[in-house]
């Protein structure tokens, strides 16, 4: 699906690098250049389901959409994500003609939306809303006929269409069960599958959807999009607000992301879902990865660890055994290194997920001088330095050596040293002078122990930052 | 069941029992009259359109002149009744009956329509300030003894109406009228009119009783003058709400929703809001403010036929006919003339309160 976005013809004279910035726009330069989120094949069919030229949007007199410049090929599964204010739901409600723009225009399968009747917008564009307070009780099916209310003239009966309509609406949904009951009284999971069929009841090309995913639990989440997404098989183009990035790279062929009113990055998810796109768009720090079971993008969302006010501790690690480690002292909010860790080690993998500072080498290399170095001023920064389980060859030797100058050392011992050391004497040697300066815990002493170490060192810099001494003093001067 | 087969079921049942309420109250009185009699004398009266003479005719307001049915009958079956009963039902008791049905009958639509509108259960026919308008006018009327084309009820009409379309234009921004700032500006309005309704109360002196009486509404002294007027104004609006009516039952999904299904949203609230306007500016002009019809009706068939308005409004109409008929039967078969207001209130507010309370225990 990667043909169905593309650059309107106005932007393709620039080289079709930036889909979000329209030419006229007077903020386009100080937008960050983002060559590679954006660019998307040229799109071959002559008709796209949707087509937004230049749109601009004002609310109450603040502009919340500016220069948005998009096509969706037919059956498409567009996913519209962006920070809360980024103007989700305003293009939506742009989309179904709801609110009109200040500039631009708005194609729905070759016309012009907020050229139309209300009702002929609406035999084009169906809209899920994110909620509806329903105050009188309907009965599920009266909800769902009212999505024939575009194609019934005033004084028209109800006719086979409209029923046939409505029973497959009912079908697909699978609402037919409780078709009779208020719909005050359903569950939100349900009165979310009795909005999507009252859309389907419409029969349009389009369909939109406002967070359907927003106040339903993970099955319901994951059931409204797998139905979603059957629509979109049989020819549907769907558009949906998400805030969830992973359900949304998961389920969507596409991705929007909107920030500030403007398109920052439209394409695939792996293109769209980059650090770099999402510390802009979110100013949030996330690690982009990809999920073990779906392989699809996935996005975690760091804790803001900038600041190493808990304390910075280095993990030492490898093979799986300083995973948990690392995990656990994320969670606790400590700014977090580790290395030399060969590249696709499980813990490296980890490591990435948690945003700790990673020291790496190249598959099966043992670790080197630079990387040596690397560690060393790691470890001189850290507060703590942890060494987990881990087995010791001559390769990972040096991260060891590395960890004989901490300040402060942490020896996790499940199994027996002799048990997991592959590097004979030497490594003996290491371990030993190790033993002697760390404390020795097993891995349930690990937050408590290191919880501790890492309040005194803190404290010592905080007291020498106060007093105006050398920054440089090394604390274990202290003891 | 197809709402068609409902709503004409409802109507049927509810048209047999306005008739019964009718002819019942048409025999309570200073003179009882038995029912079987009533029944004698209004179907030799009804279907007798040669002994309806238009000798008559009366100017209304917005129809101009239209010609009035005088009370000469031309008997064709002669059922034995007397001729005092027959001058009682038709010409003393009739046309105040069928008033209560007109007003019963309008302001039980403006109330559905204005619940409907609000998307909330608790609005009534006067929302927008329509009620106090029509006080305003005619309290001024008779306290400054003024003369005005159409007399109280031309006036009372006027300011009604003009009050409900000030409302709406303080309401509107852009094109726009969110049904929130309307009620506000609603409220806010009827305040200010309420200071205004007082401070012509302190300047009314003689015609302090008059006024009192005609705030607290009342049926007593219809003319068929007022009956005609009222049946030649409500047919119009009404129609036009009832053709809304599937409209109206989208606008309950909320204003979003509504145009997502194609519904043109504030040209349908317009429609919707000055025919209820007028609706209830006809009904306050000729009865005065008679609170609760317009609140408690259709709330009571909301429950029995549910919230479609294809079903519920003519429903909600015609039960409001005879429930105002029966109410203002109470208030005038004492020992002493109530106005009918006071009535509905007292049947009206604890009923209110009994549904305030059972939401509240309902709601999840």
């Amino acid at each position: 699906m990667s043909d169905s976005v593309q650059d309107t013809p106005e932007t393709d004279d620039s080289g079709g690098s930036n889909l979000s910035e329209s030419p006229e726009s007077p903020e386009s330069s100080e937008s960050p250049e983002r060559p590679d989120s954006s660019v998307i094949d040229p799109f071959s069919d002559a008709n796209p389901a949707i087509k937004l030229d230049d749109v601009a949007v004002s609310l109450g007199g603040s502009r919340i959409l500016d220069g948005i410049s998009v096509e969706i090929g037919d059956g498409t599964f567009v996913g519209l994500i962006g920070p809360n204010g980024a103007g989700k739901t305003t293009l939506l409600r742009t989309l179904n003609g709801a609110l009109s723009p200040e500039r631009g225009r708005v194609t729905i399968t070759d016309q012009d939306i907020h050229a139309l009747s209300s009702k002929a917008a609406s035999r084009l564009v169906a809209t899920v809303p994110q909620t509806t307070n329903v105050a009188f009780d309907f009965p599920v099916r009266e909800v769902v006929k009212m999505g024939r209310t575009p194609h019934r003239g005033r004084f028209d009966g109800w006719s086979a269409a409209d029923e046939a309509a409505v029973e497959q609406a009912m079908d697909r949904t699978t609402v037919a069960a409780f078709a009779d009951r208020p719909v005050t009284a359903v569950s939100g999971g349900e009165r979310q599958r009795v909005l999507i069929a009252r859309a389907l009841a419409q029969e349009t090309p389009v369909l939109l959807l406002d967070e359907p995913t927003a106040s339903l639990d993970i099955n319901h989440q994951v059931r409204t999009l797998e139905l979603v997404s059957d629509l979109v098989a049989d020819g549907t183009t769907a558009v949906a607000a998400i805030h969830d990035l992973n359900l949304a790279a998961h389920y969507c062929d596409v991705l929007i992301l909107l920030s500030g009113g403007r398109i920052l990055a439209a394409g695939d998810p792996e293109t769209v879902l980059t650090e770099a796109n999402l510390q802009a768009a979110f100013d949030a720090e996330a690690v982009v990865s990809r999920h073990p079971v779906t392989g699809s993008v996935y996005v975690t969302a760091l804790p803001q660890s900038a600041d190493d006010a808990n304390g910075r501790v280095h993990v030492i690690g490898g093979g799986g055994t300083g995973a948990r480690t690392l995990y656990v002292l994320s969670a606790a909010g400590y700014a977090l290194s580790t290395g030399a860790l060969n590249e696709g080690d499980t813990d490296a993998e980890a490591a990435r997920r948690v945003g700790a500072d990673l020291v790496t080498v190249p598959p099966y290399a043992p670790v080197d001088g630079a990387a040596k170095a690397a560690i060393d001023s790691r470890v001189e920064a850290a507060d703590v330095t942890v060494v987990a389980d881990v087995e010791v060859g001559e390769g990972n030797l040096p991260n060891l050596d590395a960890a004989t100058t901490a300040e402060h050392l942490v020896l996790i011992e499940e199994r027996p040293f002799s048990a997991r050391n592959y590097a004979g004497d030497a490594g003996r040697a290491v371990y030993e002078r190790l033993r002697e300066r760390g404390h020795v815990i097993d891995s349930n002493e690990l937050l408590s122990t290191v919880g501790e170490l890492a309040c005194e060192s803190v404290g010592a810099r905080a007291d020498e930052a106060e007093s105006g001494s050398d920054f440089d003093t090394d604390s274990t001067f202290e003891h | 069941m197809s709402v068609r087969t409902r709503a004409t079921a409802w109507s049927v049942g509810l048209t047999v029992l306005l008739a019964l309420v009718v002819v019942v109250s048409a025999g309570i009185g200073a003179v009882t009259i038995e029912p079987r009699t009533v029944a004698a004398i209004l179907v030799d009266a009804i279907p007798v359109p040669v002994g309806v003479s238009t000798g008559g005719s009366t100017v209304l307001p917005l129809v101009g002149s239209v010609p009035t049915p005088s009370v000469e009958f031309v008997s064709p079956f002669d059922f034995a009744a007397s001729r005092p009963a027959r001058i009682i039902v038709l010409s003393v008791r009739l046309p105040r009956i069928l008033l209560a049905a007109l007003v019963g009958f309008a302001l039980a639509t403006a109330g559905t329509v204005m619940q409907g509108f609000f998307r909330n259960p608790m609005a009534d026919p006067s929302i927008v300030g329509v009620s106090s308008g029509a006080a305003v006018g005619a309290v001024a009327t008779i306290v400054l003894s003024l003369s005005v084309p159409f007399g109280l009820e031309g006036a009372a009409f006027v300011t009604a109406v003009v009050t409900a379309f000030v409302v709406y234009l303080i309401a509107t921004e852009d094109g726009r009228t969110p049904v929130a700032t309307l009620l506000l500006a609603g409220v806010a309005v009827q305040t200010f009119l309420g200071a205004v309704i007082s401070f012509l109360l302190l300047q009314s002196g003689e015609s302090l009783r008059q006024v009192v009486f005609w705030l607290m509404g009342h049926l007593s002294g219809a003319t068929w003058d007022e009956v005609g007027m009222l049946a030649l104004v409500l047919p119009l609006p009404f129609l036009l709400v009832l053709v809304h009516a599937r409209d109206l039952n989208v606008l309950l999904l909320g204003e979003g929703d509504a145009h997502a299904l194609g519904i043109e949203v504030e040209r349908t609230k317009k429609l919707l809001l000055a025919t209820a306007s007028i609706i209830t500016a006809a009904a306050v002009a000729v009865s005065g403010v008679i609170g609760f019809v317009g609140l408690v009706v259709p709330h009571m068939l909301r429950l029995l036929v549910g919230p479609d308005h294809r079903v519920l409004l003519p429903a909600s109409a015609l039960a409001g006919a005879s429930f105002l008929v029966a109410t203002d039967t109470i208030a005038r078969s004492g020992a002493a003339e109530i106005p009918v207001g006071v009535v509905t209130a007292a049947v009206g507010a604890p009923f209110f309160l009994y549904l305030l309370r059972t939401r509240e225990v309902h709601s999840p």
